[in-house]
């Protein structure tokens, strides 16, 4: 069997933070993501996602090379690529891309959409400087925007459209694998509804795989095939999209799927709602044990404490005592 | 009678690049203890709209004019300053989507809500302070009397958009206007802050304007919804009623464009072509048109008033009834 496109092993990543109010700059580990593993096949998508502050970015970003793990291993088609120097990971930045939630903060406004999509190929030398223009126009096709604006600033451009701008980037060198954070999260529903099918039809037509990084889980359940649940650094749940939406056995993901409103008057009214108290703990002091605990309504049935004293290891579904659950 | 009745409202803004009329002949009215949903795409007026009923809408370049816009019995377009301060922030109060455009940074959360008390009900320090944690732990804060001592940006977003929902209910206004008072929090912190709104709702009988695009907590909090598109309504209807059968093409969109946690999850979604047009040049006849797939020649020659279907909804769709008959293209 070949191996899986990305491999993620027991990644961490920790930052050291000064405290505030302490004197003599004294640091603290602030557990951002803290032992995340899976993996990711050719052409598949997989949804990651959590309350804000639980580590998905910073899961995305460490991925992409933009942080250095503090520990673990990323394998790309069997190759560990989180240890290479910057030169050597070369040709693996083609590969693996990356488009975030705001568009417009991700382009530079200065450049014409020309220049922000010639740029990659530029620096990756890839095509002849007259081919580059035909294919920047080529990309705008692609991601369904009018070729012959190739010399307009972003700012002439619509949210949603701008987001093209950021996919048809990111599709400029041909990668595998697309690291999308919270791409339509800034967009309104009929715009996101444009650039969910518009990312449908680009995988089915280059072959790609997402990491698709969403608050939104009707997003999730609309196009990943499975879903990882995170939750203060740690993946609490990992499952087949149906499996995960119609029997979830984390009540950390039950909470979330509970939490969300459905679009219909008749459901939405009345439904009983598991009603998560207070916020995410801070990272800098994760709870013992379960991490969830503090804010489980379950925990209850599972006997001698365990919950506050011993960590759930992630079993072939999810990471809880609750028996049968894990 | 209702508690807020708005007939025609314009508001206009004169800016370089020509006139945009937000709002351009919106009427609706309010009932007491009722909860109007509003929705629409970014840019559609309808934060314009509850500014103009707030009189916050800067002037210049501004200019608001209404047939009536009427508070019980008081012509919100006939106060003075004084009159409209005494008005705003306690009959009538505002939370918005960030908080921090409403709090300010130097004070404490104490000092904020204190204030509030203070200026419209001229209570005692000691007596604004005991309700100010009151108010807090209403809003489901934890520790009220030491976040009184705190500054905003010492607390999460969700406890800040808590700590302005406090604020905006201290006075126990009559009406509320919620201007996507959740979209940017977590879902879980949304639920929180909706159950709570309607804890409060119950409790003192405040009547809601709750703006947001997000149509699942439309359904769960709306007894009914006004649709805007392009500075007028679109459609109108009781929450039930618009989400079952919708009569405009745009409300039709919108529900077509929302992904779901069940049914068919693999199809595409329905999204709505183009963009919102841009207010300063809009298209003749109907503003939805060139992104409508129900388009007849009638919709390029004149502008669809509101229609009234009965039953307390309306529609300004040329091609309403045809609409009507065609059931099940949004689900
Ligand atoms: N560069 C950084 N330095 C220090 N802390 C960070 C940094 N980036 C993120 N964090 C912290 O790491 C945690 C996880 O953040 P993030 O990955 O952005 O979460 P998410 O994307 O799930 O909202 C948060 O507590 C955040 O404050
Ligand atoms: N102070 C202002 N000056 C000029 N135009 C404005 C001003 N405030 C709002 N607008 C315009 O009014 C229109 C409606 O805006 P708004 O009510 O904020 O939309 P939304 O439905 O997203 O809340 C937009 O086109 C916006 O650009
Ligand atoms: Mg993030
Ligand atoms: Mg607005």
């Amino acid at each position: 069997m070949s191996a899986p496109l990305l491999e993620v092993r027991d990644l961490h990543k920790h930052f050291e933070v000064g405290s505030p109010g302490l004197f003599g700059g004294q640091q603290e580990t602030l557990r951002a993501v803290d032992g995340v593993s899976f993996e990711l096949a050719r052409g598949e998508t997989l949804g990651l996602v959590g309350e804000s502050g639980c580590g998905k970015s910073t899961c995305a970003r460490t991925l992409v090379g933009l942080y250095p793990p503090t520990s673990g291993q990323v394998m790309y088609e069997g190759e560990e690529i989180s240890s290479l120097s910057h030169r050597d990971r070369a040709p693996f930045r083609r590969k693996i891309q990356m488009i975030f939630q705001d568009p417009y903060a991700s382009l530079d406004p200065r450049q014409t959409v020309s220049s922000i999509l010639t740029e990659p190929l530029r620096i990756h030398r890839l095509a002849r400087p007259r081919q580059r223009r035909l294919r920047a126009m080529q990309l705008l096709d692609a991601v369904g925007l009018n070729p012959r604006h190739i010399h307009r600033f972003p700012h002439e451009f619509s949210g949603g459209q701008r987001q093209r701008i950021g996919i048809a980037r990111a599709l400029a060198l041909e990668p595998d694998l697309i690291i999308c954070d919270e791409p339509v999260s800034a967009l309104d529903v009929s715009i996101q509804a444009q650039v969910v099918n518009l990312l449908g039809e680009l995988q089915e037509r280059f072959d790609l795989a997402y990491l698709f990084i969403a608050h939104d889980l009707a997003v999730v359940r609309h196009i990943c095939d499975r879903v990882a649940v995170m939750y203060l650094g740690k993946v609490v749940e990992l499952a087949e999209r149906d499996a995960l939406f119609d029997d979830p056995r984390h009540p950390y993901t039950r909470a979330l799927l509970s939490a969300v409103p459905h679009p219909d008057p008749r459901i939405e009214r009345g439904r009983e709602r598991i009603v998560l108290e207070g916020d995410v703990p801070s990272p800098l002091d994760p709870p013992t044990g379960c991490r969830f605990h503090p804010r489980c309504v379950e925990r209850g049935e599972v006997p001698d404490n365990r919950c506050v004293t011993v960590a759930p290891e992630l079993g072939s579904r999810s990471a809880c005592h609750l028996p049968g659950q894990a | 009678m209702p508690i807020l009745d708005v007939q025609n409202l314009r508001v206009r803004f004169e800016t370089h690049h020509g006139v945009v009329r937000a709002v351009d002949g919106v009427s609706f009215s309010l009932e007491e203890g009722e909860t109007l949903g509003l929705v629409g795409e970014s840019g559609s007026g309808k934060s314009v709209t509850n500014l103009a009923l707030m009189g916050l809408i800067p002037s210049p370049p501004g200019v608001v004019e209404a047939d009536a816009m009427r508070f019980e019995d008081r012509d919100l377009l006939g106060l003075s300053d004084a009159e409209l301060r005494s008005v705003r922030g306690n009959e009538i109060s505002m939370i918005f989507q960030d908080p921090m455009t409403s709090l300010n940074p130097l004070l404490t959360v104490g000092r904020q809500l204190t204030e509030v008390l203070e200026v419209h009900e001229r209570v005692s320090r000691r007596e604004a302070r005991r309700r100010a944690a009151a108010g807090l732990g209403d809003v489901g804060i934890p520790e009220p009397e030491r976040r009184l001592d705190q500054y905003p940006h010492e607390l999460s977003g969700g406890m800040r958009q808590r700590v302005m929902i406090a604020m905006g209910l201290l006075c126990r206004p009559r009406v509320l206007l919620a201007d996507e008072p959740t979209t940017a929090l977590d879902v879980t912190i949304q639920a929180q802050i909706l159950e709570l709104m309607q804890k409060l709702q119950h409790e003192y009988g405040t009547a809601i304007i709750l703006v947001t695009h997000d149509l699942g907590v439309v359904a769960g909090m709306s007894d009914r919804v006004n649709v805007m598109y392009a500075g007028r309504l679109a459609e109108t209807a009781g929450a039930i009623e618009l989400f079952d059968d919708p009569r405009h093409p745009y409300t039709r969109g919108l529900l077509g464009s929302v992904p779901r946690l069940s049914g068919d999850t693999d199809a595409d979604l329905d999204s709505i072509m183009g963009s919102p047009p841009d207010l300063a040049d809009l298209p003749a006849g109907c503003a939805f048109r060139p992104r409508c797939t129900f388009e007849t020649e009638r919709c390029a020659a004149e502008t669809p008033p509101l229609f009234d279907l009965g039953g307390g909804r309306s529609s300004a769709c040329l091609e309403r009834d045809a609409l009507g008959q065609h059931q099940g293209g949004a689900q």
